[in-house]
């Protein structure tokens, strides 16, 4: 029981980082109907960034945690955003009308290209960060063992909901989500109905983008060290749970997230550790055999 | 009140290589009702589309309110105040009533869209017990109230109909077509309706064009193109018999 609570909180901790880079993954293919391979990368870029913003802020002399956090959290965000926003301006716009594969080619392609970047840019050893923001709640103590809620853990779960809150009405009641959700449905109408297209397109990336940046900095505090191959394996789980929760769903992006990270903990913490990716990957192989189209997907059936 | 709000010049365009529309002139005047009547195929919903700049008109010109549109990208067209319900109605299948008439709206940023949304919904009465359902489940004939409805939220200068006609009962046909009718009457509403149901059409514009193969044939006061013996026999077979007399004989 003991066991089984500490490694509920650890998996949902992990799950929700997944689920914030897989609602870019699941955005961009509801719009464009394109898997943005570089995506993964993209949350790789930004732990770096955040890494470096702490390293400078450190160097300027500011202590407080809370206020560096927060620049922190600003200055990644915004400069990720920038990234998704060239990635797609560079990379897939001048493709758009081109043949079906093209944007996926020139996808990972951007993707080799980002972890190459890094790799010289900042070398291929492992990025330290000094650990901050230790200790944390113990929940209850049996036998020895602890249950502990981390502030790390508070931090990554708080910061998720409040972002997937702030998210959710973002797309569901302002106009620009609205005119998101239409370009989603028909791209042809929206622009009959005076909305720009491209522009939307751009801010889907933008806003994917953003969530990987969030992502980037929980992964980098949670973990503590981050390397230029980050982008991969975070990458494709984010994108395991995308299409778990039925790729284009908003919501069965965080529930996918989730189950992937809850799926990988307890495999770890009953089983063996090695096999917890296997684990993962089965357990979608699994769902999509008997829902196809993920557990929230919509089946492609429509009343015309 | 008779100034050109639409005008086609000698406008072409093409599918890769294959030729849709062929030196097409046209002109929709302020205050009127134009209808463009032809048999499947011959170009009607390419025509529409290349007003908006998809596909693009590779040659001729094209202009709206004396403003030369031809090159012009979709959406900006759009924002001059033209509004279409295109072909197919193209709703928003997994929005509500309501969210696809604010996308109706959403060019002016939803600053009429509580007064508009009342006179949609007075032309329209269906479109009010539905607000709140899922566009893609609503029938077709509802469905097309939606479409013209939401092209309406836009408040345009020039509302371009594609076939409202098209797979509805005959009952919903005279419901869409006497709303049509009373817009233009009621609120001098420019309207430019293609349709194939040459009939119902011409009965209700004040001028009409017949389109072949991408080319405009004929022109004319809607009444003389009624009585015109070549296009009876082309699309009003059996004379005037009510909404079945869809000619496919071209």
């Amino acid at each position: 029981m003991d066991v089984f609570v500490q490694q509920l909180i650890n998996g949902l901790t992990l799950g929700s980082i997944y689920g914030l880079i897989a609602i870019g993954y699941t955005m961009v293919f509801g719009i464009i109907g394109m898997v943005n391979f570089a995506h993964g990368d993209v949350f790789m870029v930004s732990t770096f960034i955040a890494l470096i913003s702490f390293l400078v802020l450190t160097a300027l002399g500011i202590s407080s945690v809370a206020l560096a956090f927060l620049a922190v959290l600003v200055i990644t965000m915004a400069l990720t955003a920038l990234w998704g926003f060239s990635v797609e301006r560079i990379a897939y716009r001048p493709l758009r009308g081109s043949f079906r594969l093209a944007p996926l080619i020139s996808a990972i392609g951007v993707s080799i290209f980002l972890s190459n970047f890094v790799q010289v840019a900042q070398g291929a050893r492992n990025k330290a960060l000094p650990s901050m923001l230790d200790g944390g709640l113990t929940l209850f103590e049996r036998d020895g063992y602890a249950v502990t809620l981390s502030y790390k853990q508070i931090l990554i779960m708080a910061v998720t909901s409040v972002l997937l809150l702030g998210f959710w009405y973002l797309v569901q009641r302002t106009p620009f989500g609205r005119a998101q959700r239409a370009c989603e449905q028909d791209r042809k109408m929206a622009a009959l109905l005076g909305i720009d297209v491209d522009r939307t397109i751009s801010l889907t990336f933008v806003l994917g983008a953003v969530l990987a940046a969030v992502a980037g900095l929980l992964y980098l505090l949670y973990y503590g060290v981050v390397s230029f191959s980050d982008g991969f394996v975070p990458g494709v789980k984010a994108f395991t749970a995308a299409v778990l929760g039925g790729i284009g769903s908003l919501p069965g992006a965080v529930i996918g997230g989730l189950i992937i990270g809850l799926i990988e903990t307890f495999w770890s913490a009953y089983f063996s550790i090695e096999y917890k990716d296997v684990a993962a990957f089965s357990i979608l192989a699994i769902v999509l055999i008997f829902m196809p189209s993920g557990l929230l997907g919509r089946a492609e059936v429509e009343k015309v | 009140m008779s100034a050109s709000l639409l005008s086609l010049r000698n406008v072409s365009a093409y599918y890769g290589s294959v030729a849709a529309l062929r030196g097409v002139d046209l002109d929709v005047n302020e205050g009127e009702i134009v209808t463009l009547i032809g048999a499947n195929g011959a170009g009607k919903s390419t025509l529409m589309m290349t007003v908006f700049g998809a596909p693009r008109a590779r040659s001729g010109s094209i202009s709206f309110a004396g403003e030369d549109i031809t090159a012009r990208p979709t959406h900006e067209i759009a924002r001059l105040g033209l509004a279409q319900s295109p072909e197919g109605r193209r709703v928003f299948p997994r929005m509500s009533v309501q969210e696809n008439l604010q996308m109706g709206a959403a060019l002016h940023g939803g600053r009429y869209f509580a007064q508009d949304l009342d006179k949609v919904c007075t032309l329209f009465p269906r479109l009010k017990e539905r607000l709140s359902q899922r566009a893609g489940t609503m029938s077709g004939g509802e469905q097309q109230m939606l479409a013209i409805g939401r092209a309406l939220m836009s408040r345009p200068r020039l509302l371009m109909l594609d076939e409202p006609s098209l797979g509805l009962a005959p009952l919903v046909v005279k419901q869409i077509f006497s709303a049509i009718s009373a817009l233009n009457r009621e609120e001098g509403m420019t309207i430019f309706l293609v349709e194939q149901n040459a009939y119902h059409a011409l009965k209700l514009a004040h001028r009409g064009s017949v389109l072949v193969n991408g080319r405009i044939t004929l022109s004319g006061p809607a009444r003389a193109l009624l009585d015109d013996p070549s296009i009876k026999a082309a699309y009003l077979e059996g004379g005037h018999a009510p909404a079945a007399a869809v000619g496919e004989g071209v």
